[in-house]
């Protein structure tokens, strides 16, 4: 097929899950190959994204790193959508947003319990943190959310073939769930 | 003839000193709550309820029921209107489902859920907030209080005791307990006492209950709250 959807996908500050729960969808990612290539996403290393037409975010933003794939993913795909509990809310990172970072980087790496060779890791690569972790609608426009910790493959699986087939994605009340 | 009103067409009959939520309930229309419980005196605070009454905008949980009053709920503008309240409500406090033990017993959630909100629209709050685990047998985790002030009237008006009350105003309002110390410890709260009962949210829990029914096989994951309320809430009541 010539003229295939094309899907980025992405994990920011997420624990990865809400991709293990597009993997879910099991037999049906089969179908979905029919219809989609994937861009970036940790299913095929490519590294940046390019003229996407959905881009899956998962995971809020907590470093500087996190906002520039964001702004890279909200460039480069026709439709954002914030994918998972951490993406819309910040999640269960986000609080660490009532400890001072200073307190966070001092207990992880040079009080905590276990620490050896104490240091605050300052290699030049690694991005630097923000103060707060935050939901990602704070940064870019989105165009839809999936919620859930994670959302169910069902849900990737209605809001994917919505859009696919043309129709305004709808979740129902079975399908809408926060945790 | 019984006096009657009006609510999205449907004729709905009503007794003197009836509010509209009174009426509504009895008669099988739910009209979207947090605050109102018809066990205790309504406070007309969360605004969720608001219907337009003749045009006007009213909490049905205070609003009298009159003759003739045309109501409308259930339209797409009081629906809009609801869903962003409730998204200030999230926004306003910490509201992490995924590590809340009252994830799908939770009203804020099931009235979410019920209006379809998929996200949270506003900017998040993160408002510091603190934890009182000092009772052996309660805790109220005040990231997740929403100011309904069930437990205030529920302390008051049922167990006969005063141990809830709301303090400041504005952003800076939060629950308070009578006790010199500020500490649930120190009241004479009990686990047995309604107003540990009728947090809406997981504000107020039990302690070593929270998981006795598992996630996936509560109260809202398989029936919504209009639903739900409609059946508890006809029991109760005048």
């Amino acid at each position: 097929m010539a003229n295939k959807i094309r899907v980025a996908t992405t994990s920011l500050a997420g624990c990865f899950g809400c991709h293990m729960s597009f993997l879910d969808l099991d037999e049906r990612l089969l179908q979905l190959a029919e219809l989609v290539e994937f861009d970036r996403s940790p299913i095929t290393d490519i590294e940046h994204c390019t003229n996407c037409d959905i881009g899956l975010i998962e995971g809020g933003v907590c470093n500087s790193e996190n906002v520039h794939t964001l702004r890279e993913f909200r460039k480069n795909c026709k439709i954002l959508v914030a994918v998972g509990a951490c993406a819309i809310n910040g999640g269960l990172p986000a609080m660490r947003n009532f400890i001072p970072l200073e307190e966070c980087l001092s207990e992880a790496y040079l009080d905590g319990i276990g620490v050896e060779n104490p240091q605050i890791p300052s290699d030049i690569e690694l991005p630097l943190l923000l103060d707060k972790v935050r939901p990602i609608h704070e940064v870019v426009k989105i165009d839809y959310y999936l919620p859930g910790c994670p959302p169910s493959a069902d849900v990737f699986w209605k809001f994917l073939t919505d859009l696919l087939e043309g129709r305004e994605p709808e979740l129902d009340y079975g399908l809408v769930h926060y945790d | 003839m019984s006096k009657t009103i009006t609510i999205d067409g449907k004729t709905i009959p009503f007794e003197d000193g009836q509010t509209i939520m009174q009426a509504a309930t009895a008669a099988d229309v739910y009209i979207p709550h947090l605050c109102h419980h018809p066990d205790y005196t309504p406070h007309g605070s969360c605004k969720l309820c608001t219907v337009k009454v003749n045009g006007r905008n009213c909490s049905a949980c205070t609003f009298p029921a009159a003759e003739g009053q045309d109501v409308l709920n259930n339209i797409k503008e009081l629906t809009d209107d609801r869903q962003k309240i409730t998204q200030m409500l999230f926004v306003e406090g910490n509201h992490f489902c995924p590590s809340c033990e009252k994830t799908g017993n939770c009203q804020l959630q099931a009235v979410a859920y019920h209006l379809n909100m998929l996200d949270d629209h506003f900017p998040l709050f993160y408002p510091h907030r603190n934890v009182d685990a000092s009772h052996p047998d309660l805790m109220i985790d005040h990231n997740r209080c929403i100011f309904c002030t069930l437990c205030v009237r529920a302390s008051r008006e049922h167990d006969d005791k005063d141990v809830f009350a709301l303090s400041g105003r504005g952003i800076n309002k939060h629950l308070i307990v009578n006790s010199i110390s500020g500490l649930l410890k120190d009241t004479d709260m009990d686990m047995h006492d309604h107003a540990a009962h009728i947090c809406p949210t997981g504000a107020i829990l039990i302690k070593r209950t929270g998981y006795q029914v598992p996630i996936g096989e509560r109260i809202y994951d398989h029936q919504e709250i209009d639903a739900v309320s409609l059946a508890t809430e006809q029991q109760h009541g005048e």
